[in-house]
């Protein structure tokens, strides 16, 4: 018995190892590293998927109780919060498809396609690859299906976000049509296109704020400077905040790494439409943890005062840059205030669903090392994918949804 | 263009079903007072522990060694195997599910495999489990536990009132077992009486009922010499049941589905004409 677990531990490492191989040679364009930087980086994704895939292997022949830190005092742990990290990143996608198919804003067709892939991968890594690891039962995920039980958060959460990922995978499929040169079939799936962006803004604001409502059900161990009656509207409001972000962070860095031009004032806009939105939620909460006497608990725990002090800090700091117009104007500035917005909303999604829960809880969780590494190997597939996109799919050639269909495949074939 | 006929026309549709849909989704609920439930008066307890074993022998793990009887060894806490244990506080106190009359665990979980059934158990459907564990988190008294060391179908254990034997018209087993007369089985509208009856009749023995209206209420209430905060209850539960805290956001996702597509429809149609 231990040797069969010892055999599939090291064929789990193996997987994961050559994996990594063969993800950093497609990635270098096939080519082996040549200097010592890219080597290190060869040798991190190596070791990281390694361990990855120790862990993934361990967490199926063992169960949750052998290789995590959870517990029967705290039932949910990093792999659930990862999943509202990573939607809440997500949210990018949403927005810009809206943007873009509802509301044609020409300014932002060139995002599009980076943007709406890093969301779809951001769900397939959280709400799919997370979830596939967290569940008990994770080969019974498919039920929720056929049992309904619509006073569960979670049963709406679940079918959102089955149905959102089908409208990013349309979303994203003419990308793979277009390379594959199957342009009927683009056609047709470009055509449909809108009723579809229609579905998923309305998937996502219910998906997003229903994270937020998953924690109504705890009103005594949710810490009230998370803990709210208003939690889905924060965690909406929120969502769309890290989306803009997200786009921002998105477009610039990969348009700035894969050396494509991207028009300056794509992500000054983008600031400029979050910057509303973050001076509202921060109203907002500011508003309604005074409205319920809750400041005492930033001084009464440490830990946690320390955690929402951080997350606060965060969200305010970039308002610095962008009200001021001299800076907000600069491609730069944007980019920089875009991501302690996008580390400050995660940090929220881990208060509430991690650290707000500690003490109520009575637990003293922190993530296994099999845990934290799974996690990690999740996130950096998602990043791999992204750039072997990049790489060898037409991700940065627009498609224009403003102009005739044919127009725009003959211009994608051209 | 739609027109004003047109769009009167929808969003009455949409209100009547929607209107029609809340009438559905209104569940019908056991009547609270003929629900099976369990008066624990704690003045009574000895802390033998006759109550913990005979749940573990029912649920058909080990008995208590001997020498764990009254206050020895075990499991001082729930956990899967442990249904049910005698807590050391001050006075000896009973743990196990607290049958809540709309509890947590049966709203949040996403495939039903929790359920109040209308004779007043809360149990579990393992078979359509999918692991979640929203219910240990969403429980407001902290009683489903998993069994952690399960890898491929872990279950949630918790007390299922023992829900066959209430069915063949016998009490729970623990109740069966209980030699002072601490666990009294009976329905919930009467043991609520009989609470209240003790309660007034010696004032100096009891100060407070617990179960009655905490989260809606319980189908075991307990009977206490302190107060519950003292004995090791949650402290700050709402009366209100706490589903209803939920419900309140769920029962908007139609009002947005309706509101957002009208609107997104909206501005489709305005910006294709525009470009």
């Amino acid at each position: 018995m231990n040797g069969l677990l010892m055999l599939f531990r090291i064929v789990g490492v193996l997987v994961g190892m050559s994996a990594a191989v063969y993800a950093c040679w497609l990635l270098s364009g096939r080519q082996f590293p040549k200097h010592l930087g890219s080597t290190f980086g060869w040798l991190l994704l190596i070791v990281l998927w390694g361990l990855g895939g120790y862990g993934l292997t361990s967490r199926y022949a063992l169960g949750l109780g052998a290789v995590t830190n959870l517990s029967d005092q705290f039932p949910w742990g990093i792999w659930k919060a990862f999943i509202l990290c990573g939607i809440a990143f997500a949210a990018g996608g949403f927005l810009t498809a809206c943007m873009v198919y509802i509301f044609r804003i020409r300014l932002f067709y060139p995002i599009l396609r980076p943007v709406v892939l890093a969301a779809y991968l951001g769900y397939m890594m959280s709400a799919a690859g997370s979830l596939i690891v967290d569940l008990g039962r994770y080969h019974q995920i498919w039920r929720p299906i056929f049992y309904w039980q619509h006073h569960s958060v979670l049963f709406e959460v679940a079918w959102c976000v089955m149905l959102y990922s089908g409208v990013l995978t349309v979303e994203f499929a003419p990308i793979l049509l277009e390379k594959i040169g199957w342009h009927r079939t683009g056609r047709f799936v470009h055509a449909i296109t809108v009723p579809f962006v229609i579905c998923g803004v309305i998937l996502s604001t219910l998906h997003q704020s229903s994270l937020g409502s998953l924690f109504l059900i705890v009103p005594n161990k949710l810490l009230p400077l998370w803990y709210s009656p208003f939690i889905p509207l924060f965690f909406f409001i929120s969502a769309l905040i890290s989306g803009f972000a997200m786009a921002i962070f998105v477009s610039a860095l990969s348009f700035w790494i894969f050396h494509k031009p991207l028009e300056p004032r794509v992500l000054t806009t983008l600031a400029k439409a979050m910057t509303p939105l973050l001076l509202i939620y921060l109203f907002l909460r500011v508003v309604d943890i005074t409205s319920r006497n809750a400041w005492v608990y930033v001084f009464r725990y440490p830990l946690q005062g320390f955690s929402f002090t951080l997350e606060m800090m965060l969200l305010t700091t970039p308002l610095f840059v962008l009200l001021r117009t001299r800076w907000s104007g600069r491609r730069r500035w944007a980019f920089a205030a875009a991501i302690p917005v996008i580390v400050g909303v995660i940090l929220n999604r881990l208060n509430v669903a991690w650290i707000g829960l500690l003490p109520a809880m009575n637990a003293n969780y922190v993530p296994s090392w099999i845990e934290t590494t799974v996690t990690l190997s999740l996130i950096s597939l998602g990043v791999v994918i992204f750039g072997l996109a990049a790489r060898y799919l037409p991700l940065f050639e627009h498609a224009t949804p403003g102009e005739s269909h044919t127009e725009v495949m003959a211009h994608a074939s051209a | 263009m739609i027109s004003r006929r047109k769009f009167l026309q929808a969003s009455a549709t949409g209100t009547l079903t929607l209107l029609g849909a809340r009438q559905l989704f209104a569940e019908s609920k056991a009547d609270p007072r003929e629900c099976a439930a369990v008066l624990v008066d704690l003045t009574r307890c000895i802390g033998c522990r006759a109550c913990e074993n005979a749940c573990r022998v029912r649920a058909g793990f080990d008995p208590l060694p001997p020498a764990a009887i009254g206050y020895g060894e075990g499991d001082r806490k729930l956990t899967f195997r442990t249904r049910t244990f005698i807590d050391r506080q001050k006075v000896p106190v009973k743990r196990q599910c607290m049958h809540c009359l709309e509890p947590a665990c049966v709203s949040v979980c996403p495939v039903a495999a929790l359920e109040k059934t209308a004779s007043g158990p809360v149990v579990y459907h393992e078979n359509l489990c999918i692991g979640c564990r929203y219910c240990i988190l969403a429980c407001p008294f902290n009683v489903p536990k998993y069994e952690w060391d399960n890898a491929l179908m872990p279950r949630v254990g918790k007390c299922d009132f023992c829900a066959d034997r209430l069915a063949k018209g016998q009490s729970p087993a623990c109740v069966a077992a209980c030699p002072t007369g601490t666990l009294k089985f009976g329905k919930r509208g009467e043991l609520l009486q009989e609470a209240k009856a003790r309660l007034d009749a010696q004032p100096g023995r009891y100060a407070a009922i617990y179960g009655e209206d905490v989260v809606g209420g319980t189908s075991w209430i307990y009977l206490a010499a302190t107060a519950p905060e003292e004995l090791g209850f949650p402290v700050g539960l709402p009366k209100k049941p706490l589903p209803q805290l939920t419900w309140k956001a769920i029962s908007k996702v139609p009002f947005v589905v309706i509101g957002l597509g009208l609107i997104l429809s909206a501005a489709v149609r305005w910006r294709t004409r525009e470009t």
